[in-house]
């Protein structure tokens, strides 16, 4: 079944990329084999074999030969077929292998393999994707990109498409999750993680969300090409805008213990040792955010001592005793 | 998978194998099977099917002309099918994402090659590249330091040289000393990592470079022993053993990012939004400061041992804000 399934839809292909008029349902009938006598049968299969063409990629075009036609004709025109004409150097033919190779196990492997195959088929040699005979000069980098979001593939679906969509989500510090109706503009990745950005029906409003608190399915909620992204929407800005708060910088001054708090240290703007208690130093850094900072001074326990600025150390002191109540 | 997936997959290998050849002009049995990835015997059925297409009207002919004798295949006839179709939306979205994100890993000479190559990439593919601009990916860059480490791995790498580096611990809150020998600038999660054999752990390891407090590429040949093999990062970045020792953990509303951001053997929903998670790990320390770092967000409930340790630290910590913490110096104070 499957062969012969092939077997027709390849001529089909071949049928329609030789023609320049368009075939009417009956001539292509009468060339390709293997559609059955019955008209009824026919149809649907004939149906169902154009929306696999689609779905493939194939322009499948519909028309009329004459204004006064009937019936709608088809054909594939071959420059809308066709790849273009397309060399590449022995460098941008390494990089590549490479680039198929980022989405290894993850969402999009299938499509980077697909497109890798017919660049192949277009007289490129490209790497393989399982990097056995990887090109010398991309060595030394493995750059890796993962979906594990389970929403990943509904989201990519919906921007690619531009249809809205609905899902439930939980917020950050929320423990219900709450439906929300989505016109996804697009999907970003930052710091590891999946973010999708558009306007929130609900709230009339943007939005971003992260993919990891989508609890449950994402369902489509409007056909394709119902979404309009605004002209100048820059997807990648808009998530790490709500994902980091700029502030003012704020200074703070930290009694440290001689040896402890490297990471502190790191990014201090002063370390001196303190004439008033030995073993100790006094360092100051820049921070922006106090809850933020108060978890990391808090991270190093009796070897950080915050002395100022009073809220930050309240904030701290907070934690400790939340720890003992 | 249903039937009819298979078939348009085959379709779509079909539509490939005709240009691959072609373009070639004669090309391998062996050599066109890997490069689909099939058996021989798989692709020997592929050219018998091509070979058979036939079309009956008007008049019958077979567009297609193939041999594969002497295991070399020959193209004669290919009609239309002498050129690859076009790439899908999905296809060309996943090369440009994916070279977009290359073009953005810290440490390059020369990003010459991939700007040519995505100029290309988007001509070819016309109106299918359009959507590739919906996703981006970021490759965080923490500092101009992160960038020269980037470059000194890279470069040690392609000499073959051994790297020292001073590297940040913060679970242990440690600077350690190392002679690392390294194989791969990885990109995993969005972060760069040195990956390379560790001579102190005499194990492979991942170092992220924002936690490199100096690196130096030494006048020593790189030699991993043979057991150095990659670090299978799709199977996730920790991996805890059978000998970790288990830590519950009880978050609140507030701190049920843990669950999120380490990974747990098991998260289960308590009462009003709480968690209870269970984490394996080699070494607790890093709870502890977890632990201090939560207050009353998070409370450790096992192993016993833990909980003391944890009330402990928070008791001295506390007891320096008594002791230490007050008054501020007045000579301290900053006038912002």
């Amino acid at each position: 079944m499957s062969k012969r399934k092939t077997e027709r839809l390849l001529g089909l292909v071949v049928c329609l990329l030789s023609t320049r008029r368009y075939l009417s349902a009956d001539q292509i009938r009468a060339a390709v084999p293997g559609y059955p006598e019955q008209d009824d049968l026919f149809k649907r299969m004939f149906e169902r074999d154009k929306e696999d063409l689609r779905e493939l990629g194939v322009p499948l075009e519909t028309g009329l030969n004459h204004p006064f036609d009937d019936d709608p004709g088809y054909r594939i025109r071959q420059q809308a077929y066709e790849l273009p004409e397309l060399r590449l150097e022995a460098d941008e033919a390494a990089v590549l292998g490479l680039a198929a190779r980022v989405w290894r196990r993850a969402e999009l492997a299938g499509a980077a393999a697909g497109a890798l195959l017919k660049l192949r088929a277009a007289g490129i040699d490209a790497g393989s994707l399982d990097g056995s005979d990887e090109d010398p000069s991309a060595q030394g980098i493995e750059p890796r990109l993962g979906t594990p979001e389970a929403a990943f593939g509904p989201l990519w679906e919906a921007v690619r498409d531009r249809r809205p969509v609905t899902f439930s989500y939980r917020a950050a510090g929320r423990s219900d999750p709450q439906r929300r109706e989505l016109e996804p503009w697009g999907v970003v990745n930052r710091h590891g993680r999946w973010y999708v950005a558009g306007r929130d029906r609900g709230r009339d409003a943007t939005r971003v969300f992260r993919l990891g608190r989508i609890a449950g399915p994402v369902k489509f909620c409007g056909p394709a090409g119902s979404v309009t992204v605004p002209d100048g929407t820059d997807v990648r800005e808009l998530v790490s805008d709500w994902d980091s708060a700029p502030a003012p910088e704020r200074t703070a001054v930290l009694r440290i213990r001689t040896g402890a708090g490297v990471g502190l240290r790191r990014h201090a703007v002063s370390v001196r040792a303190d004439d008033t208690e030995q073993g100790w130093d006094l360092v100051t850094t820049h921070f922006t955010d106090v809850g933020w900072f108060a978890d990391y001074a808090a991270w190093f326990g009796p070897d950080v001592v915050v002395l100022d600025p009073p809220d930050l150390r309240e904030a701290v002191i907070r934690r400790l005793k939340g720890v003992l109540a | 998978m249903t039937a009819s997936v298979t078939s348009t997959e085959r379709l779509q290998r079909l539509l490939a194998l005709v240009p691959y050849v072609v373009s070639r002009k004669s090309v391998g049995l062996a050599e066109t099977a890997a490069a689909f990835g099939v058996t021989e015997r798989e692709l020997v059925d592929d050219l018998n099917l091509l070979w058979c297409v036939e079309l009956r009207a008007p008049d019958p002919y077979c567009p297609i002309d193939l041999s594969y004798e002497g295991g070399e295949i020959v193209v004669s006839q290919a009609e239309s099918m002498g050129r690859p179709l076009r790439l899908a939306v999905d296809e060309a979205s996943a090369l440009l994402v994916a070279l977009r994100m290359l073009a953005e890993v810290p440490g390059q000479k020369d990003r010459s090659a991939l700007s040519r190559l995505i100029a290309k990439l988007e001509a070819a593919a016309g109106e299918a590249a359009s959507a590739s601009a919906q996703v981006a990916v970021q490759v965080d860059i923490p500092d101009e330091g992160a960038e020269a480490y980037a470059a000194q791995i890279r470069a040690a790498v392609t000499a073959g040289r051994r790297l020292h580096l001073r590297y940040y611990v913060p679970a242990r809150d440690e600077a350690t000393e190392r002679d690392v020998d390294p194989m791969r600038l990885h990109i995993v999660e969005g972060r760069p990592y040195l990956e390379g054999w560790c001579l102190r752990a005499e194990a492979m390891r991942l170092f992220r470079l924002d936690r490199m407090l100096s690196l130096e590429v030494l006048d020593v040949p790189s030699s991993p022993p043979e057991q150095a093999q990659p670090v299978d990062v799709d199977q996730g970045l920790f991996r805890p053993s059978p000998d970790d020792v288990p830590v519950v953990l009880e978050l609140s509303v507030a701190g049920r990012w843990v669950a999120e951001y380490y990974p747990c053997e098991s998260v289960s929903d308590l009462e009003d939004g709480r968690l209870r998670v269970v984490l394996r790990t080699p070494d607790t320390g890093w709870v502890r400061r977890l632990a201090l770092r939560l207050g009353e967000d998070g409370r450790v409930v096992s192993p016993s041992s833990l909980v003391t340790e944890v009330r402990e630290s928070a008791t001295a910590a506390l007891a320096n804000y008594v002791v230490l913490g007050n008054p501020m110096p007045a000579t301290l104070r900053i006038v912002m």
